[in-house]
């Protein structure tokens, strides 16, 4: 069974005050999210994302299509007890402690009184907040709001969570604790969907990852075919900042980076430029095929919807 | 009832409670105390009349304020402050939250009327020193002044569902003016003919009867009350106060958080 099934969910606004004209900020979506897997939503800021997630979380309806979640309709309240979401730079009710706070959720969300008590207490632990459980969130950091939003997204144990931007605004400690819940979910079973502009931090969680643009699908696929081997080249690094005058003759573009520097060349020259480096007596560090980054694919599918939309204009 | 109903109107009570609403408590007392002391040095005979009065006034001015402030935010604060999403994605259905909201707040004034109750009580005690058989009617009085935050909570709730907190404020307090003319506004209709007959029918009718809801005057002179204004005034409260919630839910059900 599929965890998500979008089946060509689309929404257009009405914009102008006095002559009403529509605009689309989402254009027939298809799109299916395997159970277990972690999926990366990626697009510029204003392609789409949020009015996804918002459509498939009830907060905004579609103008046409619909979508299944873990089997049934995603308007089905059952469903909503078995997801969780954090939505963008998320805001709480100020005005209660962290520990009230998911109590409240937990309640709202029919996890009964003793589970809850100990699921509150297992959440706060869970993202170090044990500490401050009774401070006010109006007296919380942005990076503290942030794993009390994540706390509340899981606090009732669901099968698949949605995050919309969890590493928006975070210090790089912050994004690396947050990369790390999200690849415990995963070996806990559960399915993540999470929308970021963030492309490294997708590389390194997703399974597979869809690129929106405009309201528009340009890709989808996993991350390991996305980035696939550039046909014929290879990435050889060494220690020290000495290039061998043999490297320039194969064609090697070099960069000198503090004290290593990375070459690029022909796959079939890679044997007589390790020959070469050792002839020289250098270190070498490694030697890898060239791929395709994940944001090299990106921009080119950005810049291609760009050309087509010209092209079109 | 749905317990989801009864936690979100839990915690709109402490919302209320933590953002010190209930400090308006201070000034009533403040008021009441002052203005007992200060009758019971000028008046003469009707020192009852005029604490009667004044603090049945108050009461019903104090609740009239605050439901309207807190109601007009009740929805458009969570929308604008997003709190509303860690909500409505998970199973809480949209009329859940709105009857919560409206029972949170209707709860939040009736244990602030009872607090200034007891303060009316009290003032009342200090300037006559006994109480007397038709003080009891100031009770029904405090009764119809509940059923009048009931609706007003109902329309503040309504424009907030839909309308900024501004608008929001000046519909209600407008509608909460226009309603305390309600038997004025009838008897006009009365007195038209055709089409604006017709319209100052409507309206007078579309209106909230405030002034039925009114018996301050009459508990102040110790007027006997009719026993059928207490059961006709809770199922025209009531019955105000449900249309104007479904209204709100049918509104907010359609309503797209951007």
């Amino acid at each position: 069974m599929s965890a998500i099934e979008i089946l060509g969910l689309e929404k257009t606004y009405m914009v102008g005050f006095w002559r009403k004209r529509p605009k689309s900020a989402l254009r027939p979506l298809h799109l299916t999210i395997e159970e277990g897997e972690i999926f990366g939503f990626l697009g510029p800021n204003g392609a789409g994302k949020t009015t996804t997630l918002k459509m498939l979380m009830g907060l905004v309806f579609p103008t046409a299509g619909t979508a299944r979640i873990l089997g049934r309709e995603w308007t089905d309240p059952e469903v909503k007890a078995q997801i969780g979401f954090l939505p963008e730079q998320p805001y709480f009710y100020d005005y209660l402690t962290a520990h009230e706070l998911l109590d409240y959720y937990g309640q709202i969300s029919g996890v009964p009184g003793k589970d809850r008590k100990r699921r509150v207490e297992e959440m706060l632990q869970r993202v170090g907040l044990t500490e401050v459980k009774g401070m006010q969130l109006r007296k919380f950091s942005k990076g503290m709001l942030q794993r009390v939003g994540i706390a509340q997204a899981i606090l009732h144990n669901p099968k698949l969570v949605f995050f919309d931007e969890p590493m928006s605004g975070l210090d790089p400690l912050g994004r690396r604790e947050v990369r790390d819940l999200i690849e415990q979910l995963k070996q806990e079973g559960r399915t993540v969907f999470f929308s970021t502009h963030i492309l490294s931090d997708a590389e390194a969680l997703c399974d597979r990852v869809a690129i929106i643009h405009k309201g528009e699908l340009r890709g989808v696929g996993a991350v390991a075919d996305l980035t696939s081997t550039v046909q014929g080249k290879v990435e050889v690094i060494w220690q020290g900042r000495q290039i061998p005058a043999s490297m320039k003759v194969l064609g090697a573009e070099c960069h000198v980076t503090g004290d290593t520097v990375r070459a690029i060349l022909p796959e079939n020259q890679q044997d007589t430029a390790i020959d070469a480096l050792r002839r020289e007596r250098i270190r070498l560090i490694a030697i890898t095929p060239l791929r395709t980054s994940l944001e090299a694919y990106f921009v080119e599918k950005l810049q291609h919807s760009q050309t087509t939309v010209g092209k079109r204009s | 009832m749905s317990p989801r109903m009864l936690y979100i109107a839990f915690n709109t009570f402490r919302e209320a409670v933590r953002d010190r609403v209930l400090y308006n408590l201070i000034a009533f007392a403040l008021l009441l105390s002052g203005a007992a002391i200060f009758v019971g040095q000028i008046s003469i005979h009707i020192e009852r009349l005029v604490v009667v009065n004044l603090g049945l006034t108050a009461v019903s001015l104090f609740g009239i304020v605050i439901a309207i402030f807190i109601g007009i935010g009740l929805v458009s604060k969570e929308i604008e402050k997003r709190t509303l999403y860690t909500v409505l994605s998970r199973p809480v259905r949209r009329w859940e939250f709105i009857v919560g909201k409206f029972l949170g707040l209707a709860g939040t004034l009736i244990v602030n009327t009872f607090f200034m109750a007891i303060g009316v009580f009290g003032a009342l005690f200090y300037v006559v020193h006994k109480f007397s058989a038709p003080d009891a009617l100031i009770l029904v009085a405090l009764y119809f002044i509940i059923l009048e935050f009931l609706i007003i909570c109902s329309l503040a709730l309504l424009f907030s569902s839909f309308s900024s907190p501004l608008l929001s404020a000046v519909f209600a307090f407008s509608l909460f003016v226009i309603g305390s003319f309600a038997d004025d506004l009838r008897g006009f209709a009365a007195l038209t003919h055709g089409a604006t007959r017709w319209l100052a029918t409507a309206a007078a009718y579309l209106v909230p009867n405030f002034s039925a809801l009114n018996v301050i005057s009459a508990v102040a002179h110790q007027q006997p009350l009719r026993s059928q204004l207490i059961l006709q005034n809770t199922l025209y409260a009531l019955f105000y106060t449900a249309m104007v919630l479904s209204a709100a839910v049918l509104i907010f059900e359609r309503r797209n958080l951007k």
